[in-house]
């Protein structure tokens, strides 16, 4: 088959946090991101250090900050809500470039960007440097529920293959004049999703009848590093 | 409207947490009655079909757009149970791969987005099957208000956990306003969208949708004298 090699957010390499188990890369994320969220948020000097930790991190996994800052912008829509929390919140007011703002307000709103820029890069970090194979594997040693962890194995493997035939069916639709974001095309395109559901569905009982037919009991056998 | 790392304090993130692990908990049990042991293959690939019908944005207006959430459309399609997980297994891909909704917001996430919309979504969808005329041709208009409940709901939550682990205090009467002047256009998008996405599985593979079964089944096989030769 020819999906399923990588996917888009990782970054090629063998560095030691490349290598490191991922269940342990999940969990020091999570301690890592929980520490960050319990920092009172005028403790600037903590956050410095945090933010240098997460750097070094980084710069250990040698994937370059050029490849991870462009792929920050999903953190793009909650900046606007922090640019406006020192407008929407109570308390005493103070002069900011000539402009009168809340003064918690404009301390929530610097904290919550710093937190929540830490935290987009700390799981780009994670997710650069961890092959999706390997996440589901350290999900399994993490006791995550065997289904659970089938289901995103599925979805893993079939993610390419139906975003692709999406996209297929968007080239399709446009080379006959439709235009995605017409309000007026939503019929066409609903049924195109319509369509796809029942393809993707349909995909899944054809995977399902060809894993019976090569032995599967509702588990997966355990997948060796190869 | 996926939740970033500390938007939420840390209690409150890891109260959600303990309702996310929970409710999947219990979709796991409820989702094998749903699908058996064909479970993960179909739930897996309804799971990947929810990731691309969320990639499909639609515009709100002022230059920013909404996408889709996809809870009462998977509830619908494919059952609660089912659903839940199908949302949350998404969520959690976001999270860990795309660096989408912060892993501390995770267990938020999958409790507005997996649970709040799917649960809404089909609790308003079964109330409407049950007092609308009994025809598959209602599955459709009943899913789409089920979708358009859901999406201010799940708003109105968020806002009620932002009141509680907010870190700041703001107007929460304007917050709630705006999020649910904002969240019913949204619904309104996810309406249509829902509506027409059942209509057109319904017309042509209506054995799929979940939410059908129970009026499939109480229709009679009728032979017309007229069309059998």
């Amino acid at each position: 088959m020819g999906a399923g090699h990588g996917h888009r957010l990782h970054f090629h390499g063998h560095s030691p946090v490349h290598r490191a188990p991922a269940h342990l890369k999940v969990l020091a994320l999570l301690g890592f991101m929980l520490v960050v969220v319990a920092t009172p948020r005028q403790a600037y000097a903590v956050f410095a250090l945090e933010a240098a930790v997460l750097l070094g991190v980084v710069a250990l996994s040698r994937v370059p900050l050029r490849y991870l800052l462009p792929r920050m912008v999903v953190e793009l829509p909650f900046v606007v809500f922090a640019v406006l929390m020192p407008f929407i919140a109570h308390g005493p007011r103070t002069e900011v470039l000539g402009v009168s703002v809340s003064e918690p307000g404009l301390v929530a709103g610097v904290a919550l960007l710093v937190k929540g820029t830490i935290g987009v890069l700390a799981s780009l970090t994670l997710a650069a440097t961890t092959e999706p194979q390997d996440l589901l594997r350290g999900l399994q040693r993490l006791r995550a529920p065997d289904l659970v962890v089938q289901i995103m194995g599925f979805m893993v493997r079939y993610l390419d293959v139906v975003t692709a035939e999406l996209g297929r069916m968007m080239t399709a639709l446009r080379s006959r004049g439709c235009d995605p974001r017409s309000p007026r095309h939503w019929p066409v395109l609903a049924r195109s999703l319509g369509a796809l559901f029942i393809r993707s569905y349909e995909r899944g009982e054809r995977v399902h009848l060809a894993m019976l037919a090569r032995g599967y009991d509702g588990r997966l056998p355990q997948a060796d590093g190869s | 409207m996926h939740v970033p790392d500390g938007f939420l304090d840390a209690p409150t993130s890891l109260a959600t947490g303990a309702v996310a692990v929970a409710a999947v908990a219990l979709s796991l049990r409820g989702a094998r009655r749903e699908l058996d042991d064909r479970t993960a293959p179909r739930a897996g690939l309804v799971a990947t079909f929810v990731f691309a019908a969320q990639m499909m944005n639609f515009p709100v207006g002022a230059g920013t757009s909404g996408h889709l959430m996809g809870g009462a459309l998977a509830a619908v399609l494919v059952g609660p149970w089912t659903a839940v997980l199908c949302l949350s297994v998404v969520l959690v891909v976001q999270a860990l791969l795309m660096a989408d909704g912060g892993i501390t917001a995770l267990g938020t996430n999958i409790t507005l987005i997996g649970i709040v919309t799917v649960v809404v979504g089909w609790a308003v969808f079964v109330l409407l099957r049950r007092v609308l005329p009994k025809r598959v041709s209602m599955v459709a208009p009943a899913a789409a208000v089920g979708g358009f409940v859901s999406v201010p709901v799940a708003a109105l939550v968020f806002t009620a956990l932002f009141s509680v682990g907010g870190n700041v205090s703001v107007d929460l009467g304007a917050v709630l306003t705006a999020m649910l002047g904002w969240h019913v256009v949204i619904g309104v998008g996810e309406a249509v969208v829902t509506g027409l996405v059942v209509g057109s599985v319904v017309a042509t593979r209506p054995d799929l949708v979940h939410g059908a079964r129970p009026l499939l089944e109480e229709r009679d096989l009728e032979l017309r004298p007229g069309l059998v030769r």
